[in-house]
């Protein structure tokens, strides 16, 4: 499959912040790529280049051939965007949010209409067609905002963060629909700080931090760079002082890395079941208490704990 | 192009949904109107014309025949309803009534005014030529017509002394009269300017249509357009806050990732505000034309006139916008700038009794140029008479829009 995007060295600088640092990447056609990284890593900022609403610092992308920089209007024509936050006119109903973007799109007439009764089928809302926005629930209302993103029938379709916010079951609907889209042939780029998500959905995977993309390749490729290596995760209460604690494992013999985040304590190890003795004894000549203990397999959580020394959420 | 009319069509939809903003634009003006006219007793009467009987005082200390001519004015049957005059020699006793609100203004002639007129080698000194107005601050109104049939009839002996001046100067130059001669010529035109200017119907309130139809003033013809007009700036600042908003709800950035482009993002705000105006205007005149049955005038120059002021206010709606940051920071302005053009544009008060550099300073609201139009039409004007007021808001309207275009540029709202 050809390249439908190109990423080439793209810089973007705010006054003194570097938001971006020169990122590279392709995405091939019918593929599903996502962007993971925690809050402010710069994904938003790299997808708000690449659909033309900021210009790059420094660097080009083509899109379908297309530089964003010389020919914005014909990569807006290719792409179709998915905001993180909601981006509809909430007086207005679903159908007329739909024909107004539509209409921006350059659709009309019968072309329009029909499209638009499908976007409606397609995002499950045709009986609420004609109800305000501001009347829905969230889910709903994320609905409304990817089907605009569909409604020109997009060759790249950026979606950023589109379930955050939202309940597990309109999450769940959401995330079978990029799937959907996917298998109908539509390319995804797909932003998220949810490993989860990223794992589900992604044929490969670009993981960003600090406005630079740390790494890149299949799960299978990116999970091979922390070996065979399991994950124990410690959880404690709020009242616990656990840097402490984690710096004494850190200096336990086998143990790889051991990350403080979130009142967890994240240890990477060969084999977690028998790290898990040692660990606890640590933690209780510490007089620390250990409210619950999870054990992961090789994922991309534990990726990019090894690259970055933090957690993904953290 | 159809895209900019589909994002005007858009706004003027919201607008029309938000139920607060329909009350600020429509509810508020008609019942300040009708509460107003009811103050001023508009609905008290069946006769069209409810200022009446405006108890005026004059002082004339004039021996000539211009003075004895403006009192013979006030005194005419042709403003009999409207004015009650009242001759005093005294011009202390002539201000205590004044100030005692027993008038709503007095009118002092200046001993030797008519020489002053007549007589050139008096012209050097201009203080001999005025004619005093005390107006009572209490009626605004009132002391402003009292103004206006006089700014009216020196308006009238000016044209005469400069006719005066013209003729002898052509006489001269045509050698058909000798210097010496010139002194008795020019005082004969001069005292037959005021004998024109003494005829009973050389000035009157009472105007009539092309079709010699009768027009009689009438106060709500003054307080309606002066309350749309506010209104409407709250509805264009209202309408630059939407530009803001959108930016703020994430649908102005999704509109600059389609294939639109920026001149058609903003042109269709800018229309969207323009239709959302022009509609509050023009259903505010037809509700005030069925409800208080209000002769706005000539219909074309009405369109015409409102379709100008809205351009105006609009301008000054995008160039509030395009000063500040926030949606608050434009209704916090936005009702600072309406209340300012309110008082500088003749919306809560005559603006003829402002001193002079107010009313200078008031030329640059809507609402003085568009007022001034209506006015003008409500008393049988037609569409020849209101082109000054209509290219003055053109002017203000396109500046604005320029001076705006270009800071929007600077800060990034409309991509180059």
């Amino acid at each position: 499959m050809p390249d439908i995007l190109i990423v080439n060295n793209l810089v973007k600088k705010f006054e003194n912040v570097v938001a971006v640092k020169g990122i590279s990447f392709t995405i091939k056609e019918g593929e599903i790529f996502s962007l993971l990284g925690p809050n402010g890593a710069g994904k938003t900022t790299t997808i708000s280049m690449l659909s033309t609403l900021f210009q790059p610092t420094s660097g080009d992308a083509t899109i379908g051939g297309h530089s964003i920089i010389r020919e914005p209007m014909q990569v807006r024509r290719m792409i179709g965007v998915v905001p993180q936050d909601l981006a509809l006119y909430e007086e207005m109903t679903a159908r007329e949010n739909l024909t107004f973007w539509g209409q921006m799109y350059g659709l009309s007439g019968k072309t329009l209409s029909s499209r638009v009764d499908e976007i409606l089928e397609q995002i499950g809302l045709t009986d609420r067609a004609k109800h305000r926005v501001k009347t829905f629930s969230g889910g709903m209302k994320r609905r409304v905002n990817i089907g605009v993103g569909l409604l020109h029938k997009p060759n790249l379709l950026f979606m950023d963060e589109p379930t955050v916010g939202i309940d597990p079951q309109s999450r769940r609907a959401i995330l079978d629909s990029v799937k959907d889209l996917n298998k109908q042939g539509m390319t995804v780029l797909y932003t998220t700080h949810y490993m989860e998500e990223a794992q589900e959905l992604s044929d490969r995977v670009g993981i960003v931090d600090h406005g630079d993309l740390i790494a890149l390749g299949t799960q299978k490729e990116l999970t091979k760079q922390v070996g065979e290596m399991e994950t124990l995760v410690l959880h404690f209460d709020e009242s616990e002082d656990v840097e402490k604690l984690a710096a004494s494992i850190q200096k336990l013999p086998g143990i790889i890395k051991a990350d403080v985040s979130d009142h967890a304590i994240a240890i990477i190890v060969p084999e977690a079941e028998e790290a898990l003795a040692p660990v606890i004894t640590r933690t209780n000549e510490l007089g620390i208490k250990v409210r619950s203990i999870d054990i992961q397999e090789p994922n991309l959580e534990a990726v990019f704990l090894h690259l970055t020394g933090r957690a993904l959420r953290n | 192009m159809k895209k900019l009319f589909i994002i005007g069509l858009k706004d003027l939809k919201l607008t029309f949904r938000d139920k607060a903003a329909l009350i600020m634009m429509l509810l508020a003006p008609f019942l300040l109107t009708l509460g107003l006219g009811f103050v001023s007793g508009r609905f008290s009467s069946n006769q069209g014309s409810v200022i009446s009987n405006i108890p005026v005082v004059i002082v004339n200390q004039d021996e000539g025949q211009l003075g004895q001519a403006l009192v013979d004015i006030f005194q005419s049957r042709s403003l009999a309803e409207l004015v009650t005059p009242s001759v005093e020699t005294d011009p202390a006793t002539a201000r205590q009534l004044v100030d005692d609100d027993q008038a709503s203004a007095a009118v002092f002639i200046p001993m030797g005014f008519t020489q002053s007129v007549i007589d050139p080698k008096a012209q050097a000194d201009s203080t001999t030529l005025q004619i005093e107005i005390y107006g009572n601050p209490t009626r605004p109104t009132t002391a402003g017509v009292i103004k206006t049939i006089v700014d009216e009839f020196i308006s009238r002996v000016e044209v005469g002394r400069v006719s005066a001046e013209v003729t002898v100067s052509q006489l001269l130059a045509g050698q058909l009269i000798k210097p010496q001669e010139a002194m008795q010529i020019a005082m004969t035109i001069g005292e037959q300017s005021a004998a024109t200017a003494s005829t009973n119907d050389a000035i009157s309130l009472k105007t009539s249509t092309n079709s010699g139809a009768e027009i009689q003033f009438d106060v709500l013809a003054y307080l309606a357009p002066g309350m749309a007009l506010i209104f409407l700036m709250f509805t264009v600042t209202n309408g630059g806050r939407t530009l803001l908003n959108e930016k703020l709800q994430g649908t102005l950035p999704r509109l600059q990732v389609s294939p639109t482009t920026s001149s058609q993002i903003l042109g269709g705000k800018v229309f969207g505000i323009f239709l959302t105006g022009l509609a509050q205007m023009l259903i505010l005149i037809v509700s005030s034309t069925l409800f208080f049955r209000l002769q706005w005038g000539d219909p074309l120059g009405v369109l015409l006139l409102v379709m100008a002021a809205v351009v105006a206010a609009v301008g000054w709606g995008l160039f509030l916008t395009s000063l500040v940051n926030s949606p608050g920071q434009v209704t916090a302005f936005g009702t600072a700038i309406m209340l300012l053009f309110s008082l500088l544009g003749g919306g809560f008060i005559n603006r003829q009794i402002l001193p002079g550099w107010l009313k200078t300073l008031g030329l640059i609201t809507p609402n003085a140029w568009a007022l001034d139009g209506f006015q003008t039409l409500s008393l049988g004007g037609g569409l020849p008479d209101i082109l000054r007021p209509i290219l003055g808001l053109l002017v203000m309207g396109c500046v604005l829009f320029a001076i705006s275009a270009f800071l929007f540029t600077r800060r990034g709202f409309v991509k180059g």
